[in-house]
């Protein structure tokens, strides 16, 4: 059964009805900009006329993100007639309850704050607004003014004040309405949050939790689509995560909310529709651990975030072609899972990283050379890394498609790797 | 609560009258009073507004009225201030007359000091022996303080003075290392507002903040110790002269960069509103103080944490130590309007002046403004006059400050005239004092003693207190948490 995806901008979908208000867009299709006069910029509820067939995850997502490829659109069709079914079948028979993902992170935070009453949120327009993307809508509600915080838009300051709040007692959860915003809050969260609990020689703890969508999406011009991944991931003292799927992003929302350490969670703005079925019961998704996606005997490929769809995309290319890929999603962006990721080395001998990340100093630099310090000794070929290109990105669909790694570079690189 | 009006004045000029008996000794000459006059005196432009509150009823001889949210009772029967001239009151507004760009010697010899004798005539005149008998017959009454409470404030900045002087020492002699900055001059105002708040209120300071600590009760070892380096300071000697933290008495640090301890201090605030709220208990009445210097009051974390602070009534007390320079930045240099405590009122929260060198003052002050956050008035921006006697860190030689300048301010050193204060109005005798000093003598050469004795950090404290839960270094390549490894409590791991 195939659910339809409303395009990138569904969480303002209920409020934007029809494809053609691009010009009378609310003021909530401004979320994410600065600018609170809503401006006849374009609206995501242009992209409602492609609809797009979803099939539920275990790991194997495909949709595409680009509704211009016809030839994408193809590959998806593929997917489709795959896995249709087995999907009515197990929608029924399989218990748990399907979401979105960012449902599941308000359902992951939600539970958090009502297990926990000192766990609290602070950011731009989570209360009244419920969350430039939804994540924190009702929360206001029903937990309070005080405990889902409007901060006015000063993001060094409030993130400063979330540390102040962790270090005497609470729990706080800081959300940068978009990820590039925290770059305001660099001097804090590098400052304070990663060094304060060894300056004060273990004294103060500061539990915190810093969030919010980050990522490259669909043409909001380079100061939106930014991958601060690799900018933090040299501080010392913070963890950072990357969900991918509903199952871990509230497995992830809920163990970075129950650590004592300061954890930086990154979203990704185009995944925040994706539906899947997750279990009923409580649980978290250990904050350390690598996920394995696909298991396989010919190369590895790692991934994390929005990279893991057009890896699984890639995979369905390459399965056909023959190639075996194993595919891990990282997902702990720091520190690495060298356990996962060092048995699937030994195992295939091959690695490609595919990432969204800018080349240089990105998280896969890193990786790199963490494999080939660990691991040399298991490689047969030189690891290979797809990452995004060191520009700013660009508006033009057509060059940020080209920003990013698209399936058949993926593809191209995998045959390469294995020759 | 109506916010519309929040100036708050305070007489930041010490009085002339060299022959009428006052509570602190003031000598001056005229250029450095017109110094002082320039920056802060106008003599006719008045607020249109009242201000909000003052410690001194109405009853001052003051050229307006005062509308007082707070007067204290024990000095609501007192015909005469404590400081007997007109000006004297601590809340009347010091406004530049004109803006200022330019080094501060250019400004002593600027303002004219007959501008300033006018203003001094505008006042009530007294006759001197008829002062001299208000003062004695009230003597009971006048005074400010107990004589427990006078040691106490006496004992704290003379530990924090001896504190500093033997830093420098140390210093000098290879001990310490790194930038140190010392508090000499300023304990003025460590010591009137740290001493009146409770253990568990919060005090959040800057890299010039061993007297911070050592008011809020951490003792002079670990705090020497931390200087020192060694294993047994107060952070484990991880933190360093500019970062000292102490959980059991609630410092919140030590920031070394400025601005940054500001927003710290307005999550403790938000905690104890929180606290209150939320988590629902009731006596929660926990202040903040967030201490920084005049630097840091152009700097965006200040304002936006004003604005915060104000917008959801935190309990937190800004407090400003102004003391004029920023290393080699005189404030006027960098600042368009110099007065501070003029951006209170700004976001709606009322800003005092208050003269920093005479720590009676600022208890004053800091008694209403510790008062009004405790009980959910919101917060309070104090601007506190004062002077650093030494340079900006040990590493600084001082050659931009007018010696004119620092002796002006070093005749108002805020000890003696404490001590002055104590014996001229019989709550403690020379006996006592010199008793005092020679106990805190005995305190910090016991605590370099202690810090010279202890042992430096081995190299197992190396990899610890990084992150609150060591597995956050992650899962290594054999499968098991690196924090595991015995390698790593060796603190000879890589990560």
């Amino acid at each position: 059964m195939a659910a339809t995806f409303h395009g990138v901008g569904a969480t303002v979908a209920a409020l934007s009805s029809s494809s053609s208000s691009s010009s009378s867009s609310s003021p909530s299709n401004s979320f994410g900009s600065k600018i609170l006069l809503s401006s006849p910029s374009r609206s995501f509820s242009v992209r409602k006329r492609a609809s797009f067939t979803m099939v539920r995850s275990e790991g194997s997502m495909n949709f595409d993100l680009n509704f211009k490829g016809r030839r994408a659109q193809q590959l998806i069709a593929n997917a489709v007639a795959t896995k249709a079914d087995s999907s009515p079948a197990s929608s029924s028979s399989k218990p748990g309850h399907e979401l979105l993902l960012f449902e599941a992170l308000r359902e992951g935070l939600e539970e958090e704050m009502e297990r926990d009453p000192r766990v609290c949120v602070m950011g731009e327009d989570v209360g009244h607004y419920g969350g430039s993307y939804k994540v924190t809508k009702g929360l206001a509600t029903k937990f309070g003014d005080l405990r889902v915080l409007d901060t006015p838009i000063a993001e060094n300051s409030f993130t400063g004040m979330g540390i102040g709040a962790a270090m005497t007692g609470l729990r706080p959860v800081v959300e940068g309405m978009n990820m590039g915003f925290l770059l305001l809050a660099f001097n804090q969260i590098s400052n304070n949050c990663g060094m304060l609990h060894y300056t004060s020689g273990g004294q103060f703890t500061i539990p915190i939790v810093i969030r919010g969508p980050g990522g490259v999406g669909r043409q909001l011009g380079a100061e939106h689509s930014q991958r601060l991944e690799s900018y933090f991931q040299s501080i010392p003292g913070i963890q950072m995560v990357a969900c991918s799927t509903p199952y871990n992003a509230k497995g992830l929302m809920k163990a970075a909310i129950r650590s004592e350490n300061p954890v930086i969670l990154f979203e990704h703005v185009l995944l925040y529709n994706l539906k899947e079925r997750i279990p009923d019961e409580d649980y978290i998704c250990n904050l350390e651990e690598a996920e394995m996606v696909r298991p396989g005997e010919h190369v590895t490929i790692l991934t994390y975030s929005r990279m893991r769809y057009h890896v699984m995309q890639a995979a369905k290319t390459l399965v056909n072609k023959g190639y075996d890929p194993e595919v891990i999603d990282i997902r702990s962006l720091k520190p690495f899972d060298l356990y996962t990721i060092g048995n699937s080395v030994k195992k295939t001998h091959r690695v490609l990283i595919v990432e969204e990340c800018m080349r240089t100093g990105g998280i896969g630099a890193s990786l790199i050379a963490a494999i080939t310090e660990n691991f040399n000794d298991y490689l047969d070929a030189p690891i290979m890394c797809l990452s995004s290109q060191d520009v700013p990105t660009p508006y033009a669909g057509t060059l940020e498609e080209w920003t990013v790694v698209q399936p058949a570079q993926i593809v191209a690189a995998v045959e390469q790797l294995c020759q | 609560m109506s916010l519309s009006h929040h100036h708050l004045n305070t007489n930041i000029l010490p009085t002339l009258s060299a022959t009428i008996p006052t509570p602190f000794p003031l000598v001056f000459s005229a250029p450095i009073v017109s110094f002082l006059s320039f920056i802060f005196y106008s003599p006719l432009s008045l607020p249109s507004s009242p201000p909000i509150f003052s410690p001194f009823p109405s009853s001052l001889p003051t050229r307006k009225k005062m509308a007082t949210a707070f007067s204290p009772s024990k000095f609501a029967a007192q015909p005469f201030p404590l400081n007997t001239t007109s000006q004297n009151n601590p809340l009347t507004i010091p406004t530049t007359a004109s803006p200022f760009l330019g080094s501060t010697r250019k400004l002593i010899r600027l303002s004219s000091s007959s501008n300033l004798n006018i203003r001094r005539r505008s006042g009530t005149v007294v006759a001197v022996s008829d002062v001299v008998k208000e003062n004695k017959s009230k003597s009971t009454l006048n005074l400010l303080i107990t004589k427990e409470e006078g040691l106490e404030l006496y004992e704290d900045m003379v530990l924090g003075r001896a504190f500093e002087d033997m830093c420098a020492q140390m210093y000098y002699r290879g001990k310490m290392f790194g930038f140190v900055h010392l508090y000499n001059g300023q304990e003025a105002i460590s010591t009137g507002f740290i001493k009146l708040l409770k253990q568990q209120d919060s005090v959040v300071s800057t890299y010039r903040d061993h007297v911070h600590a050592l008011s809020k009760g951490v003792s002079a070892r670990a705090v020497m110790s931390e200087l020192f380096g060694k294993t047994t300071g107060c952070c484990r000697g991880q933190g360093g002269s500019m970062h000292m933290f102490s959980r059991e008495h609630n410092v919140l640090g030590g920031f070394a960069f400025i601005g940054e301890g500001i927003p710290v201090a307005t999550g403790a605030a938000f905690t104890s509103k929180y606290k209150r709220e939320v988590l629902k208990e009731a006596d929660c009445d926990h202040v903040t103080l967030a201490f920084f210097g005049d630097g840091t009051c152009n700097n965006g974390q200040f304002f936006e944490c004003l604005n915060m602070a104000a917008l959801w009534k935190l309990p937190i007390v800004f407090v400003v130590e102004n003391n004029l320079w920023a290393i080699g930045m005189s404030h006027l240099r960098a600042t368009s309007d110099p007065q501070i405590y003029k951006k209170g009122p700004a976001f709606g929260m009322p800003g005092v002046h208050v003269n920093g060198m005479d720590v009676l003052k600022v208890r004053e002050v800091a008694k209403e403004a510790i008062g009004r956050a405790r009980r959910g008035e919101g917060p309070t921006l104090v601007e506190c006059e004062t002077y650093r006697f030494r340079g900006h860190s040990l590493a600084d030689p001082d050659e931009l400050r007018d010696p004119a300048e620092k002796a002006h301010y070093a005749a108002r050193d805020p000890i003696t005239a404490l001590k002055k204060y104590l014996i001229e109005n019989s709550l403690a005798s020379e006996a006592d004092l010199k008793a005092i000093d020679k106990k805190i003598d005995e305190v910090v050469e016991e605590a370099v003693e202690f810090a010279d004795e202890s042992p430096v950090p081995p190299r197992s404290q190396l990899l610890e207190n990084v992150f609150a839960d060591p597995k956050g270094f992650g899962i290594g390549p054999d499968g098991q948490y690196r924090c595991e490894d015995p390698k790593f409590t060796e603190g000879t791991a890589q990560v």
